[in-house]
């Protein structure tokens, strides 16, 4: 009788553990679905403006999750691009994710099998690796469905809005909106950088280069700009400042 | 050619980079430089990502300023990232009233 009771509170402690997990995970993907809705609404107008449908645009968004990437497809597919072209830009510009998947590849669960590591790859893009590379504890699953989940409906949402009501949102207000994924990201860079020297001069050195490419190197797209710098930034951090064995687990 | 096509190709590519190292990348990282880099790799993208890309952000560098000192104010506070994205927004937002009504 004890042993059964005892199975049923760990079984139901389990369960709030799990709901809790994902529930976190939606909350901590709030502010990336806000972004995300008013920069995809963005999307759906300039998708509608190169004369795809409302539909199309919206399955785009669904199936690929990035938001310079999908700008560039639909400048291929409204000039009637090649397949080989379409397939060049995607690598150069999204290339990225795959050094975030493999930091984040670093920091997961023993619950990620093989089948969740298929599924939540669909949901590595620039905010959810932030948000997921500044957690402490291994990242679940579940955790990351929640933020992919929330995510993804608020860029999928946004796209369609867009597309079907282009010009609703006051100009002022979309303007404004611009900026809210930045502020996330300097809400991730700006405590570590305070606590950390390495970390402040790796964000520096990062930011110096980019300004660089911007406005002397304009030749390299920002894709690419993007890897050189952080790719850069990084490695001199990792001479200068080599993390301490418990530090980089 | 079909536009289903062009989605087709974009999103396998677009997934294959993502799944690839997540899934098949399984080792703990010995090499402490690799460690290292890796441990670094988040700040500088998104640092690079940030700067100066964000002054371009709200269509008009003063309220993109207005809305960049307010971020980095209330995150060396370490407030929420919530707080912190919104309230940049907003101090955009209200910067922009202001600079119309001057």
């Amino acid at each position: 009788m004890l042993r059964r009771s005892d199975f049923a509170k760990k079984a139901k402690k389990r369960k709030i553990k799990l709901r809790s997990d994902f529930t976190k995970g939606i909350s901590h993907g709030i502010p990336i679905a806000l972004g995300y809705l008013s920069v995809s609404f963005g999307f759906g107008i300039a998708a509608v403006r190169s004369g795809i449908s409302p539909l199309a645009a919206s399955v785009i968004s669904l199936t690929n999750l990035t938001s310079a990437g999908q700008a560039a497809g639909i400048d291929i597919i409204a000039a009637c691009g090649t397949l080989l072209g379409m397939i060049l830009v995607q690598l150069t510009i999204n290339i990225r994710y795959s050094l975030m998947a493999l930091s984040l590849s670093q920091n997961l669960s023993p619950k990620f099998t093989t089948g969740h590591r298929l599924l939540a790859s669909y949901g590595i893009t620039d905010e959810i690796f932030a948000v997921c590379s500044a957690q402490k504890e291994p990242l679940t699953p579940l955790y990351m469905y929640g933020m992919i989940f929330i995510a993804a409906l608020g860029w999928v949402t946004g796209t369609a809005l867009g597309a079907k009501m282009g010009q609703i949102l006051p100009q002022n207000i979309s303007d404004a909106m611009g900026i809210v994924l930045y502020g996330m990201f300097i809400a991730i860079i700006i405590p570590p950088s305070r606590k950390e020297k390495s970390v402040l001069c790796v964000v520096a050195a990062a930011a110096a280069m980019s300004v660089v490419f911007k406005y002397l190197l304009t030749q390299v797209s920002g894709g690419f700009a993007i890897i050189i710098c952080a790719i850069a930034a990084a490695a001199l951090g990792a001479v200068f400042f080599p993390v301490k064995e418990d530090e980089a687990e | 050619m079909s536009i289903a096509v062009y989605i087709a190709v974009m999103a396998g590519v677009t997934y294959i980079i993502r799944m690839l190292p997540f899934t098949f990348f399984r080792k703990k990282i010995k090499s402490r430089f690799i460690r290292s880099f890796l441990h670094y790799i988040p700040y500088a993208v998104l640092s690079a990502m940030t700067i100066p890309a964000i002054f371009y952000s709200t269509n008009s560098v003063i309220t993109a300023v207005a809305g960049t000192v307010t971020a980095l104010v209330l995150a060396y506070f370490d407030l929420p990232l919530i707080v912190v994205a919104l309230s940049a927004s907003a101090a955009a937002f209200i910067t922009g009233l202001i600079e119309r009504s001057l």
